[in-house]
């Protein structure tokens, strides 16, 4: 049936569904319906490691893939570098460019180098906001406590006190940069609340936080005329005799040609996964997000943490076509937007954490209780012309302008029809381990924001993602910074490579997966439909 | 490219689509009715390297020229955002050579008066309103120039809020002036110069400095897991 016939039961039922109150689910309950349907305990999509540093930790097989996989480069590549520096920051997104401003302020010789654009990251794609324990009712002691309750527990202590004891001097800083957040009428930095956190904390720009903080961020790279590659994909890491990290080679992407570059520190900013697809889901991520970073650190020897937990977001867009993954915002939950199913009930409470919501809406779908598009995707409802019937015509469109004109864009009008949602991946809540000042286990090597792990234990807190990676970028950037002052640069070699490729030999690997991965195979293969004329 | 097989807009599903005739520079192919631009390109096996970064509408990387059946007019819109119809011809553009100019946020003495001195075509805006018409985000671009040289360094801040530097408004405009980067300094120089400094702010740095938290760190950071826990749950 059309679509739009389906909706009709979202209409008919609102009035029932308004006088309803559906209790949150017991911790037992809880318990039962996550470990059955959310994504993270599917055992099959699952295997272990075979090899390298995190040898038998399990994680999602498209991942465990292309950690095992070989590298492009061959043993007897001429190693001649290119370009010398003493900072190489890999990732133009958030943390990359955060951690090349501080290694640049700090005196350093910097290279950026991007697989794409500056600025094409996840980070500009950011909407909910920065956490930062600002108001006066809040401390980052709470900020922590918070933190950790949604991290299950398991975030890294260490890092979590660096960051939430940081955040307020990096509002300072992005402030003088020029980055307008929201304020209220005393002057005040305005604050709003996130899910699972006790205090407001939330640092926004309207609803384009990571939009307005990534312009001027980007502007402030170029304004310091710190180098660029961009269309530079990284592809390899380059070794000392000790194992030290001492640079690396991209493949540029405009002519296939090898670039080396040598450096005594490299950050690895690289960011996430979504676009591996994992278990088939579709991702709210940029194009880029494949994964990067963690095939070539581990390649080098940096353990993993966390590796085998994500965050799949409640509410990614499922119709239309275009939308397909595009976050619809936890806000109209937050404004009792309901979850409906196809026969008009609602099925969880809509403000339970992220992790429950997603299960219960995958819940819902895989017992035949989903709405199918006509492109075979099937989704629940979220009720939002419920929130003008609530709170007074001209709220949806007064509290979600961005949302509105997203939709808008593709003849829908969210304030008279529901939207079609289902879970999105979202976030990668583990990575590369990392101490206090973002060093890996390697050294020289340092990761940063998305890519790291840790901090985030094995669920992030909504806005916590923007914090992270303007501290652990600054730390890296200024940790890298002053180590390059004090070291000469290392040998260029791929000692390291000859090693994994000698443990892969020995497990067996023939999957003849070449990784990083780069950019996802979106392009179809089979023979074009020309038309003539 | 890449090793991934599944191919997101190969599902059979999709392929059932009703098809339709675009135009891509020129070329002419069938594609399924409805899909982005950008998946029209991946589609007719074009690999895409420049003209895709978020794919959520937030970057301006996919920044396109299109035109529809029967209409003169040549429009313009993200690629990601934008569904192909029977008819549509379009060009992916490319990054125009805008000039940017340099500038030390925080030492500007005067920015309004800078502003001249950085962008010294800003004034030599004609109203033409192309810039306005070529904003896929809707922003009055071509009002927030002249704010701008007025120095309503606020207004400006505010309209281009949703701005996603595609650049869209730069090639089109007949003074040669670069309106988002005009904009984006106009913005920062809001926020850097013009805009309260939030006193809530400074005191919680000098609190931490001055280490009002220490003993609360102490007493957390001491407890075992058990302790920990439950210390979490007493959070609300």
């Amino acid at each position: 049936m059309d679509i739009h016939a389906l909706q009709q039961i979202v209409h008919q039922t609102r009035d029932a569904r308004r006088k309803q109150t559906i209790p949150k689910f017991s911790p037992a309950d809880r318990d039962q319906l996550i470990h059955q349907y959310h994504p993270d305990y599917r055992a099959s999509a699952y295997r272990p490691i075979r090899f390298g540093p995190n040898a038998n930790d399990k994680t999602v097989v498209e991942l465990a893939a292309l950690l095992e996989g070989d590298s492009s480069i061959p043993e007897n590549l001429d190693v001649t570098p290119q370009y010398t520096t003493d900072v190489l920051v890999i990732g133009g997104g958030g943390a990359g460019c955060a951690a090349a401003l501080h290694a640049h302020a700090s005196g350093a010789k910097v290279i950026l180098a991007t697989k794409l654009r500056l600025g094409d990251s996840n980070s500009v794609m950011a909407q909910g906001g920065m956490q930062i324990s600002v108001a006066p009712e809040d401390s980052p002691v709470t900020h922590f406590l918070d933190t950790l309750k949604g991290g299950h527990m398991q975030n890294d202590h260490e890092l979590l006190k660096v960051m939430v004891e940081e955040g307020p001097s990096i509002a300072k800083w992005l402030i003088e940069l020029g980055v307008l957040f929201d304020r209220q009428a005393d002057g005040n930095l305005h604050v709003k609340k996130g899910g699972g956190s006790s205090k407001p904390r939330l640092l926004t720009c309207s609803d384009y936080t990571g939009l307005e903080i990534m312009r001027v961020l980007k502007d402030e790279v170029l304004n310091q005329k710190v180098p660029l590659l961009e269309f530079c994909a990284a592809v390899e890491l380059l070794s000392d005799d000790n194992g030290h990290c001492s640079g690396a080679i991209f493949k540029d992407l405009d002519n296939q040609r090898h670039v080396i570059v040598a450096a005594k520190a490299v950050i690895l900013a690289t960011g996430g996964i979504g676009r591996l697809h994992i278990q088939g889901f579709p991702t709210s991520n940029h194009y880029g997000a494949t994964g990067d970073g963690l095939c070539l650190s581990y390649r080098m020897g940096a353990t993993l943490d966390h590796i085998d937990t994500f965050q799949y977001h409640p509410s990614g867009a499922v119709y239309p076509e275009q939308l397909i993954g595009a976050l619809v915002t936890e806000g109209i939950r937050s404004e009792g937007g309901h979850l409906v199913n196809a026969k008009g009930e609602r099925f969880v409470n809509e403000l339970d954490t992220r992790d429950v919501v997603s299960s219960s809406i995958i819940r819902e779908c895989e017992e035949g209780r989903g709405i199918r598009t006509m492109s075979g995707r099937v989704g629940v409802w979220l009720d939002t012309p419920l929130l003008d019937a609530e709170h007074g015509p001209g709220t949806v469109e007064k509290h979600f302008p961005a949302m509105m004109m997203q939709f808008e864009r593709f003849g829908i009008d969210i304030s008279k029809d529901p939207v079609l949602i289902y879970p999105t991946l979202h976030y990668q809540n583990g990575g590369v381990k990392i101490d206090a000042n973002s060093e890996t286990n390697v050294k020289n090597l340092f990761v940063a924001g998305e890519a790291s792990g840790g901090l985030h234990g094995r669920n992030r807190l909504m806005g916590n993602s923007l914090l992270d990676l303007m501290v652990f970028g600054k730390r890296s950037g200024l940790t890298a910074a002053t180590r390059a002052g004090s070291m000469k640069q290392g040998k260029l070699t791929l000692n390291h490579l000859q090693r994994f490729r000698a443990e892969a030999k020995k497990h067996g690997n023939s999957s003849g997966v070449i990784s990083p991965m780069i950019l996802p195979a979106y392009t179809r293969k089979e023979p074009e439909r020309v038309v003539t004329t | 490219m890449a090793q991934e097989d599944t191919n997101v807009i190969d599902q059979p599903e999709v392929m059932r689509h009703k098809m339709v005739t675009i135009e891509i520079s020129g070329k002419k192919y069938e594609v399924p009715e409805g899909i982005t631009v950008i998946k029209a390109l991946w589609h007719t096996g074009q690999e895409v390297v420049r003209g895709a970064g978020c794919l959520g509408g937030f970057c301006g990387a996919c920044a396109t020229y299109y035109r529809t059946k029967d209409d003169p007019k040549v429009r313009t819109c993200l690629a990601c955002q934008m569904a192909v119809e029977d008819g549509m011809s379009f060009t992916i553009m490319p990054p125009f050579p805008a000039r940017k100019a340099l500038y030390d946020i925080q030492s500007l003495k005067d920015p309004k008066q800078d502003l001249f001195n950085l962008y010294p075509e800003a004034p030599l805006c004609r109203n033409c309103n192309a810039c306005t018409e070529a904003c896929p985000q809707k922003i009055d671009v071509r009002e927030g120039v002249w704010k701008a040289v007025f120095g309503d360094f606020k207004s400006v801040s505010e309209m281009f809020m949703d701005c996603v530097m595609c650049g869209m408004c730069t090639p089109v405009c007949i003074a040669d002036i670069a309106p988002n980067l005009v904009a984006l300094y106009v913005s920062r120089a809001q926020g850097a110069h013009f805009t309260e400094k939030p006193q809530g702010l400074d005191s919680r740095i000098k609190e931490i400095q001055d280490g009002r938290y220490n003993d609360e760190w102490k007493k957390v950071l001491g407890m075992n897991e058990q302790e920990l826990a439950d210390h979490c749950a007493t959070v609300k």
